[in-house]
């Protein structure tokens, strides 16, 4: 309890001392409006359900598009590492895909799909697939080859280890990838919402700065942060169950 | 056997480790059998020579020809996906008017800039939280809560306190890209291995000395890994503020395409991107080559 309060502390203090700077007309209320303001418009956004619709549609894309990526990439990087062609066929492509800059796909996203879900949950999921499959790849190959000898000499099929050698040996490397792919996802989202969107946390941002309203902006502008962290502590808790078998 | 060979290889890395095994199995080579595959590399079969390279190619061509041949068959409009060949022409062409190279030029300076200020920055700022107590205290909970944070969501914020031009471009970079580093640089200290530390002590060093001669070279795979970390992140990063705020770069002269319809421009900004994308990912791991040619990683194969 004495950690936690000492861990917190820091982070009490910049609140206080935010909250002093804007009482105290140190910075001016437009540039910085003060914490409890923020804190008044967030709630009432909550209350007239402004909030949890763009949140929900935010969250509905984050998920659709996380989630192929988890399942496509997972395919190809184990693929990858279980099928020598299929490695030789996709490692250039993947090479050439992973340093590109995947905000520079906004725009294609929109011309394909346009400026609904469907162009967001396209950029997420292409985002997200590299690191998801560079991850099942570096992990599936480096499973232990002994294991793998030792599952063959007792007579297990090449699926069989496929699923009980390869797939939780590459586990480690995989759930951080997928944990590399759940931070990008929340960036892809934002930055496609801020730049062409309808609705969405993104949206809302851009749209209350656009009106002014900036103690409602830095709200949103909050909760988005607070998402973006929960979910990668959450997602911290559910890897440390997955790999408690390790030690 | 070597024919033999090359219709197996298809199989999984295990198989064809132990298939080369079997070839030295064959050639009598006991001691080599206990080193293990990775060691003794048999000569190649020429499948695996020539063949896996011919694949490699193979997708890259693939991808080519496929855009181009799916563009002109008329199953999709110009506006969709136009042909490859004339965004080729478009990057000519806007290689040949100078327009590519100011983009660049400016994309690449905000990027630079800002992941160079990021790169000092944290380090400085990760030495200190590695060393003391105090900042330690401070800094440790901002930044394990701002380093999961899309702090892309912070841009408009920026805007309004520093407006739309660089100054706002490379504050949003070095608030993004310093994170990483920071972290590397505090896990790298951390890990400096003690009997280092001691001897050094014990032959007189004094603590500048220390940190300078043992410390941070010691601590340099995992900085660079940081650094490595934070170069794309930098560039997604200006590429993001630039097509927000509009006007030069590549990002922005993306987006003013996008909103006149302009297609090829489009594309031609998304292959311009990823060229640059790819060049300065490849440069910073030349560059950890270069600085970390004394250290063991150097012997191992590279990977990616």
């Amino acid at each position: 309890m004495k950690l936690a309060l000492s861990r917190a502390l820091p982070l009490i203090i910049l609140a206080i001392v935010w909250e002093l700077a804007s009482r105290f007309e140190l910075v001016s209320s437009s540039v910085l409006p003060s914490l409890s303001d923020v804190m008044a418009s967030w709630w009432e956004m909550v209350k007239s359900g402004e909030l949890i619709t763009n949140g929900a549609a935010s969250l509905y894309r984050t998920f659709a598009g996380l989630g192929l990526a988890v399942a496509i990439g997972i395919m190809l990087g184990i693929g990858m590492a279980w099928w020598k062609p299929v490695n030789a066929l996709l490692a250039p492509l993947v090479e050439a895909f992973y340093p590109m800059p995947k905000s520079a796909l906004i725009p294609v996203t929109v011309i394909w799909l346009g400026f609904g879900d469907g162009s967001k949950i396209l950029l997420i999921f292409m985002g997200c697939m590299v690191p998801v499959t560079i991850g099942a790849f570096n992990g599936a190959r480096g499973s232990d080859q002994a294991l793998v000898w030792s599952a063959r000499s007792m007579g297990a099929s090449r699926m069989r280890m496929l699923w009980d050698v390869v797939v939780p040996s590459a586990l480690p490397e995989l759930l951080n990838g997928i944990r590399t792919a759940l931070a990008l996802s929340f960036i892809l989202l934002v930055s496609s919402e801020l730049i062409v969107a309808r609705e969405g946390l993104g949206y809302l941002i851009g749209y209350l700065g656009a009106n002014g309203s900036y103690d409602a902006m830095f709200a949103v502008v909050l909760t988005v942060a607070f998402l973006g962290f929960a979910c990668d502590r959450i997602y911290q808790m559910f890897m440390n169950r997955m790999l408690a078998w390790q030690d | 056997m070597a024919g033999l060979d090359s219709t197996r290889v298809d199989l999984t890395s295990a198989e064809a480790g132990r298939e080369n095994l079997a070839v030295i199995d064959s050639a009598g080579n006991e001691t080599d059998v206990i080193r293990g595959p990775a060691l003794t590399a048999p000569p190649l079969p020429w499948g695996d020579r020539y063949g896996w390279t011919a694949l490699k190619w193979l997708s890259v061509i693939v991808v080519v020809v496929g855009w181009e041949l799916f563009a002109r068959s008329g199953a999709v409009t110009p506006f969709v996906l136009p042909r490859l060949s004339t965004v080729l022409l478009r990057i000519w062409t806007d290689a040949l008017s100078g327009d590519l190279w100011a983009n660049t030029g400016v994309t690449l300076y905000r990027a630079i800039v800002g992941f160079l200020i990021a790169a000092s920055g944290g380090i400085v700022l990760g030495m200190a939280i590695a060393r003391i107590p105090a900042i330690r205290w401070f800094f440790d909970p901002i930044i394990s809560v701002g380093f999961p944070m899309p702090k892309i969501a912070f841009l408009p914020v920026v805007i309004l306190w520093l407006g739309v031009y660089d100054v706002s471009k490379i504050s949003m970079v070095v608030f993004d890209a310093i994170f990483p580093v920071v972290t590397a640089t505090i896990i790298g200290l951390q890990g400096v291995d003690r009997v280092l530390l001691w001897s050094a002590r014990n032959m007189g060093a004094k603590e500048p000395e220390i940190l300078w001669q043992i410390s941070l070279p010691a601590a340099l795979p995992q900085i660079m890994t940081g650094l490595q970390v934070a170069m794309p992140i930098a560039l997604i990063v200006a590429i993001v503020t630039e097509m927000l705020m509009g006007g030069y770069g590549l990002g922005g002269s993306m987006m003013t395409a996008s909103r006149y319809a302009d297609s090829p421009g489009v594309f031609a900004g998304i292959t311009e991107i990823a060229v640059v994308g790819y060049v300065m990912v490849k440069a910073m791991a030349l560059v950890r080559r270069r600085l970390l040619i004394w250290h063991q990683e150097a012997l191992a194969p590279s990977t990616v």
